[in-house]
């Protein structure tokens, strides 16, 4: 087998087996000796003083062995930093793991019950007596910017813009004067979140006399993890493990360093007991990170001809209560990707980030991007309409192409961190999707009383990024092989990807390899699993330590064989010395004789190289009962190209999961509040996610003619085409259903109801 | 905390005595006391399907049936499947679909496939679809689920 035949390949999955045997280990599968659970109390109050919290009628409950509140924690309590762009002003509005004299959105975590089991420990919650004085909540972008005294989140800081700085590149006043149209909207992406269909939870081992914590049922990030729970609990690093297991699922949202990883620590610290706590779903909906909720209002300028000379604007976001690990993600990519994979020469945004008395925000597949191809592609869509264009047109005009590869595209950061398209033809891979969803055809006459259209959009998207991540490969004598990377499973075939590119760089059949992922005892070091980077980064480092276990195996078998190292052949795990097959030694043997130096065991570190950028195209075909204000997608397209394509059925995979995702986000799921900061969505009830019935059929093309210059492998992430357009390539549909009246479809989600009004509104103007 | 009542359950054709809380979970149950945890949470409310389970051979909410009502009856969880010509031949199916990502939810979809196929041998693109639609994936569209469900089904008739 020669190395490189097996990218490209749809090898199946190596999760399967466990998974359809129903025998996956999720962190609720998981039953240690002795262990406590715990529950934990949380304001139903969104903003307001804590004036008494009573524990001691809790304590009696039988069955209750502890009781913990901010109060009780032996030192300061540490604080939860930021991961990605972090910003001097947010620092203020970080979150400590329970509320400390002020609770500041419905959901926090004000006390922790410790009981036998965990009905025990939820009905003790009852006994706790907490007073909470009201303080004037803030729910929107305008409150918050208004807001003085007793509704300020942190009065000492006076404000609550938890960050505000200005991006852009080239001439915005001249483009602006010398264009033949300008258009100004403000459009609005809504507060909606991941919903794995797991809930999260952990299980914390803290032996104090072995001076040991062990966490598991840790993900995505276990390394950063890590380091900061040894930090808040006086331990080295080398005394924290944190142990992955299955996931249900984790789109972003799961497996950052909530404020329950703490708690479950310190409550079995202070138990001295392994401490599990699960999540219930009601619970999820207020304590997982929310994500979305930003507005923008937005001006371009361009020609008659349709040529882009330059957008302006300022986005919103409200990130919630707290500013989390994920920092200022949301805002930032936001604003970054508002030009999009155009041209657009000048361009100037103001990024501002506000805090509200509800969930904090962090990212969910796709943070900032959705938000901005929404914004920019309904603009674009508007702007083909001003000028009498065809929208596919419009878009071809101003899309960058081969030519202008690598582009750069400013200033568009807050950390001065400078971001360059790698490679593409984005006009190019834009007609393969008009191709595929034959835009050019004539319109289809429809006889079923709706409302039909096509809605395009385009997009980019980074992928890679975090630094560097590790990799480490060993022989057993038994020639299996393991691999491990600092990046974890998500639930989404890492595992599969990673053996994938293992069994490649080593030539040799992906069954002798077992893949054992993230758990930060495998591994001195590593980064994690987001921004679609496990295949970009982890691929990349596990191929470098591939290389150099092979390096390192090649000259003990040239001493082995007496032969130069250059002499020998390598395949399926066996070096040769070239044209005497008789004359050969097994990587497994190799690795036997070094068995006093720990046998062959590669530990390698993949440097991040800069970004790569995939480019794709959405189209949605959408009909409209002009009676109802009923959205139906009958049918989708999907084109990315993803630089070089490992396993395009896992791609594909992912590509239709995404948009599903995206569907249900665009049409459905919305996290309400109401004017007191309640949350009004707090179960399946009411948050409404896409079922069987209502996708349509998803065409997904995964192409690969621009693999990146930038990793050895030329990947592009493909974590996230799927879902990053849907809003945008769906609002443009309903848009051009709609006719004139659509000129007002500038937020999600589309709702009947709204539709409907918007239907109304027009006829009644007619009249 | 009430008091524990003594049943006898009869899951995977073995019968088991349990003493339970007479408002436990199926689900609980299963999970907690004979560790049989094939069948997941995702809601405890009757709504994602990740719970289901075999009751007397129809697929039900394990979340939302209660320990002591199933007494009388036969339980099947994937686990006890596992060898039956239907999962087996399912199982296949969504392999090669690609029906499943992170896999939570699919040991409650296959119990429902299983008593899909059961009831309706030769089931349309649009009733495997309204059958899921009690079922929630986050992962995968669902469009794999049905195709790879329509072809256990098929091959399960012979006719491929
Ligand atoms: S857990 Fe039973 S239906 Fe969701
Ligand atoms: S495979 Fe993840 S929820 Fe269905």
């Amino acid at each position: 087998m020669a190395q490189g035949s097996l990218i490209g390949q749809s090898l199946p999955r190596v999760e399967d087996d466990r998974l359809l045997d129903g025998a996956g280990c999720y962190i609720d599968d998981v039953a240690l000796p002795g262990m406590m659970h715990m529950a934990i109390l949380r304001s139903s109050d969104a903003h307001g003083r804590i004036t008494a919290l009573d524990c001691s009628a809790a304590r009696l409950v039988p069955g209750v062995i502890d009781v913990f509140t901010a109060e009780d924690w032996p030192q300061d309590m540490p604080v939860i930093p930021m991961r990605l762009i972090p910003l001097e002003s947010s620092v203020p509005f970080l979150q400590r793991p329970l509320a400390q004299g002020k609770v500041r959105y419905v959901g926090e975590p004000v006390a922790v019950v410790v009981a036998r089991d965990r009905r025990t420990a939820e009905d003790a919650l009852e006994f706790l007596e907490l007073e909470i004085e009201a303080l004037p909540p803030v729910v929107t972008r305008d409150q918050a910017l208004a807001a003085t005294g007793d509704a300020l989140m942190v009065p000492e800081v006076g404000t609550n813009i938890s960050a505000q700085y200005q991006i852009g590149r080239g001439d915005i006043e001249d483009a602006f004067a010398r264009a033949d149209v300008t258009l100004k909207k403000t459009f609005q992406s809504h507060r909606h979140t991941a919903v794995p269909l797991e809930t999260r939870g952990t299980i914390a081992v803290f032996d104090i006399a072995a001076g040991k914590l062990t966490i598991h049922g840790a993900s995505k990030v276990t390394f950063f993890n890590r380091a900061e729970l040894a930090k808040a609990f006086n331990l080295r690093n080398d005394q924290v493990d944190l142990i992955t297991s299955d996931i249900g699922g984790g789109f972003g949202v799961r497996g950052e360093l909530y404020p329950e990883y703490y708690l479950a620590a310190e409550a079995s610290r202070r138990t001295g007991r392994p401490v599990k706590w699960i999540e219930d779903r009601r619970e999820h909906f207020a304590a997982t990170n929310h994500s979305r909720d930003v507005d923008c209002e937005l001006e371009i300028a361009a020609l008659k001809d349709g040529t882009i000379l330059g957008m302006r604007g300022q986005v919103r976001a409200d990130m919630g209560a707290y500013i989390r690990t994920n920092g200022n993600v949301v805002p930032a990519k936001a604003g970054q990707f508002l030009p999009g994979p155009y041209r657009v020469p000048a361009f100037a945004c103001e990024v501002l980030a506000l805090v509200t008395n509800k969930t904090p925000v962090g990212t969910y597949r796709g943070p900032g991007r959705i938000e901005a191809n929404f914004f920019r592609e309904r603009m674009l869509d508007c702007l083909a309409d001003e000028l009498g264009m065809d929208p596919a047109a419009l878009r071809m005009k101003n899309l960058l192409g081969a030519a202008e590869m690598p582009f750069d595209t400013g200033d568009l950061l807050p950390n001065a961190q400078k971001v360059v398209f790698d490679s593409g033809d984005y006009p190019a891979t834009f007609r393969k999707l008009l191709d595929e969803c034959d835009w050019d055809a004539p319109a289809q006459v429809h006889s079923d009383g709706r409302l039909h259209a096509m809605g395009l959009a385009c997009f980019n998207e980074s992928s890679g990024g975090g630094l560097y991540e590790n990799a480490r490969i060993s022989v057993a004598a038994s020639g299996q092989i393991t691999v491990s990377t600092g990046s974890s499973s998500m639930g989404q075939g890492v595992e599969t990807a990673i053996r994938q590119i293992c069994a490649d760089a080593l030539s040799m059949a992906p069954e002798r390899i077992t893949v054992a992922l993230s758990s930060t005892t495998l591994l001195s070091d590593g980064v994690g699993s987001f921004h679609s980077r496990s295949t970009v980064m982890a691929g990349s480092a596990v191929g470098q330590a591939a290389a150099e276990l092979l390096d390192q195996a090649r000259g003990e078998a040239g001493r082995r064989l007496n032969a130069a190292p250059a002499e020998l052949d390598y395949s399926d795990g066996v070096f040769r010395v070239m044209g005497q097959s008789d004359r050969s030694i097994r990587l497994s043997d190799l690795s036997a004789m070094l068995s006093d130096q720990g046998g062959l065991d590669v530990e390698s570190r993949y440097e991040q190289a800069p970004l790569g950028f995939s480019f794709g195209a959405h189209a949605a075909h959408v009909a409209i009962d002009p009676g109802t204000g009923d959205i139906e997608v009958l049918d989708y397209w999907v084109v990315e190209d993803v630089g070089r394509v490992l396993n395009p059925a896992l791609v594909e995979g992912q590509t239709i999961g995404g948009v599903v995702q995206g569907l249900g986000d665009a049409l459905y799921g919305e996290l309400v509040y109401d004017d007191m900061g309640q949350l009004l969505t707090a179960s399946f009830a009411d948050y409404l996610l896409p079922t069987s019935t209502e996708v349509p059929d998803i065409r997904a093309v995964a192409t690969g003619d621009y693999p990146s210059p930038h990793n050895p492998y030329g990947f592009k992430g493909a974590g996230e085409g799927g879902i990053v357009a849907v809003a945008a390539a769906v609002g443009n549909a309903i848009a051009r259903a709609i006719g004139p009246a659509g000129d007002a479809i500038c937020q999600t989600p589309f709702h009947p109801e709204k539709i409907l009004t918007l239907l109304h509104a027009a006829k009644k103007g007619k009249q | 905390m009430s008091d524990l009542q003594a049943i006898r359950l009869n899951v995977n054709g073995v019968t088991r005595a349990v003493s339970v809380e007479p408002s436990a979970s199926l689900a609980d149950v299963l999970r907690q006391e004979l560790r049989l945890t094939a069948l997941h949470l995702g809601c405890e409310h009757g709504v994602c399907g990740a719970c289901n389970v075999l009751l007397n051979g129809r697929a039900v909410r394990a979340c939302l049936t209660l320990a002591v009502q199933a007494e009388e009856a036969e339980v099947k969880t994937l686990e006890g499947l596992s060898a039956e010509q239907i999962a087996v031949t399912l199982k296949e199916c969504f392999r090669k679909f690609r029906a499943l990502q992170c896999g939570f939810c699919t040991p409650g979809i296959l119990v429902l496939a299983v008593d899909l196929i059961a009831a309706n041998p030769d089931p349309s693109e649009e009733e495997v679809r309204d059958w899921l639609s009690g079922n929630l994936c986050r992962c995968t569209g669902y469009q794999p689920i049905v195709g790879a469900i329509i072809e256990a089904a098929k091959r399960l008739r012979g006719a491929v």
